[in-house]
């Protein structure tokens, strides 16, 4: 048994969602080795060789593998296929995006967004909208698996892997990027953040949002929001938190004017403690609140700024 | 160009689904079916190309049992031109889909194939991607917006850090995302005309593709209930609390 593990990487740094995947891969048992794919991709490499537990790095640095391009980086990891009984990628856009290319290719079912190893081939995982967890058994010879990242903890430092260079350089030559509009942030990353405060419809507005980021400068919290604001136009799409959006687990969760809806729900509930401000004493968000304020959010909210 | 899109038949997005009391599935009995809401996006989607001119045929499919013809009617009253329904009792996975759906392309040629990006049901997140990957075509998933261009479609993406916008050579896939449009509603004129657009029943066997199931579901649970919370009358309540009891700020 061996563990292949495709890892996601920004400006030669590893980013989080790789760590908690090998985390994943550690519970199956075997070698893990790590793929880094992409363009001057050597030193994410050097840090992937320090990840406790990796037994090998891949580096294919190609201009092709540049962006992530589902189609190439698909071929790719097909390649690399044999001799590995699973091959394992964070579910973050990027995972989502190219890992059931491989699976297609393989002809093996992929198996979506884990929460949990049972064995080697026993894996659960939420359907629903997360209102219920499924376990399921795969009978194919490699399994294909994206892995939700807030379910399993961050693989330490320490390891001291080798890294070989691959050659390979698959351009599919049908897809190509043209320009990306990335958000900027001083903030925590929102699936990493201990504290994430949430704005949504009820914050009227995108400027209302400041009151937000006001609080989290005080919390060191990464701020995000539901769909109706993303929809609204109040603030963008990266912010979204839900089923179809960003899953996220913090210590502290504050929802400031979202009702709870489910495919909200399914975005935040394994938070450790979660605050509800609504003036809806009937919103469905306080039934999963642990500390529920009914109250006006614009009265709230600076008091709240004010009191910290 | 014709464009093809898939559509599934779901559980409606507004229903709480329940866990049966063995643990061997979500109760589905009497619950409200509709169509996967990112599939009404791809319909629509499909709509405004061929309104712009930039398709002349929209040919929809869906797989499942009978009642998946549902989805396809309302998909043709709102303007799709004629669908394909594959017939199966069969609890169809992701790949199967896929393979089904390559089959539907190589026959019916369309220069774009749009889905959703993810059933509601499943959660999945694969079938456009499986698609791609069985046919060699392109790629454009999570989209919010489609430009069609000579022979390419740009694409652009919505991705955890942000927009990423790529150009996809055609015949290329595209899955919705939230935000792509927003779909209109049949008017009750365009549901009566649906009723007599073709509509083609097919079969697994027809195409040959094997749909047997991959994965074994061994149990269906609910998930863990959070204990009941309080509600603080006052911020500075709210603040002693986080502080002393919880202890997260
Ligand atoms: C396929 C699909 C996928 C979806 N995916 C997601 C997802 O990933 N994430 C997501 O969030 N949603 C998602 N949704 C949408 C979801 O169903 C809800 O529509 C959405 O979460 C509602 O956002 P909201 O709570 O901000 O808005 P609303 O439901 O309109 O709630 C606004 C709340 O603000 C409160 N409020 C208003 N003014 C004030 C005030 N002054 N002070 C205090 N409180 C106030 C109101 O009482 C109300 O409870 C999805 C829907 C579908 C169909
Ligand atoms: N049974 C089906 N019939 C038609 N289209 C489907 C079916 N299952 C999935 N799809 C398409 O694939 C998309 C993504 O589904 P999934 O990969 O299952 O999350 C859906 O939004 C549909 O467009």
């Amino acid at each position: 048994m061996a563990t292949l593990v495709i890892a996601e990487h920004e400006n030669g740094a590893l980013k989080g969602a790789t760590l908690n995947t090998v985390t994943a891969a550690q519970q199956l048992g075997g070698d893990i080795d790590l793929l880094v794919a992409g363009s001057d991709c050597g030193a994410a490499a050097e840090a992937a060789a320090q990840v406790a537990g990796v037994n090998k790095v891949l580096l294919a640095d190609a201009d092709c593998y540049n962006h992530q391009l589902a189609e190439n980086l698909a071929q790719l990891v097909t390649e690399l296929s044999s001799g590995y009984s699973h091959i394992l990628a964070p579910a973050t856009t990027t995972g989502k995006n190219f890992m059931p290319r491989v699976a297609a290719a393989l002809d093996v079912a992929q198996i979506s967004d884990i929460v949990s190893v049972e064995g080697a081939d026993t894996f659960k995982r939420p359907i629903y909208a997360g209102n219920a967890i499924a376990t399921v058994q795969s009978s194919d010879a490699v399994k294909v698996i994206t892995v939700r990242t807030t379910a399993f903890d961050a693989a330490g430092e320490g390891g001291s892997a080798s890294v070989e260079a691959l050659s390979a350089a698959h351009d599919a030559g049908v897809s190509s990027f043209v320009k990306e509009e990335l958000a900027v942030s001083d903030r925590p990353e929102l699936t990493s953040a201990k504290v994430i405060i949430s704005g949504g419809r009820g914050m009227a507005n995108g400027e209302n949002f400041e009151m937000l980021e006001k609080v989290a400068d005080k919390l060191g919290a990464a701020v995000g929001a539901s769909r109706a604001a993303v929809d609204a136009g109040y603030v963008p799409n990266d912010m979204q938190v839900g089923q179809t959006g960003k899953i996220v687990a913090p210590e502290l969760y504050i929802a400031v004017g979202i009702s709870g809806a489910i495919q909200h729900l399914a975005g935040m509930k394994d938070s450790k403690y979660i605050v509800a401000i609504n003036k809806d004493e009937e919103a469905p968000i306080f039934q999963v609140a642990d500390y529920g304020l009914v109250a006006d959010l614009f009265d709230a909210v600076p008091e709240l700024e004010q009191k910290l | 160009m014709k464009v093809l899109v898939a559509v599934k038949r779901v559980v409606d997005y507004n229903v709480k689904i329940r866990v049966k009391s063995d643990e061997s599935g979500v109760d589905l009995a009497n619950v409200k079916m509709a169509m996967n809401p990112f599939c009404e996006i791809a319909v629509e989607e499909a709509v405004r190309l061929k309104e712009s001119g930039a398709a002349d045929e929209i040919v929809v499919v869906s797989m499942g049992p009978k009642a998946c013809q549902e989805q396809i009617r309302t998909a043709m009253a709102l303007g799709a031109d004629r669908g394909i329904q594959i017939e199966t009792d069969e609890d169809l996975e992701s790949l199967a889909v896929a393979k089904l759906l390559a089959k539907v392309v190589e026959e019916e040629q369309p220069g774009l194939v749009i889905l959703g990006k993810q059933s509601i049901d499943s959660d999945n997140n694969q079938t456009g991607q499986m698609l791609g990957a069985i046919t060699g075509m392109p790629q454009g998933t999570f989209a919010s917006e489609v430009n069609l261009g000579e022979g390419i479609v740009d694409v652009t993406r919505e991705v955890d850090g942000g927009l990423q916008t790529l150009s996809l050579k055609m015949p290329a896939i595209v899955t919705t995302d939230l935000r792509l449009n927003e779909p209109r509603y049949a008017s009750l004129p365009n549901i009566m005309k649906a009723k007599r657009k073709p509509l083609d029943v097919k079969t697994p066997a027809d195409y040959g593709v094997d749909v047997t199931p991959r994965l074994k579901t061994l149990k269906v649970e609910a998930p863990a209930q959070r204990e009941a919370g309080i509600l603080v009358s006052s911020v500075d309540e709210l603040v002693e609390k986080l502080k002393n009891e919880a202890k997260v700020i």
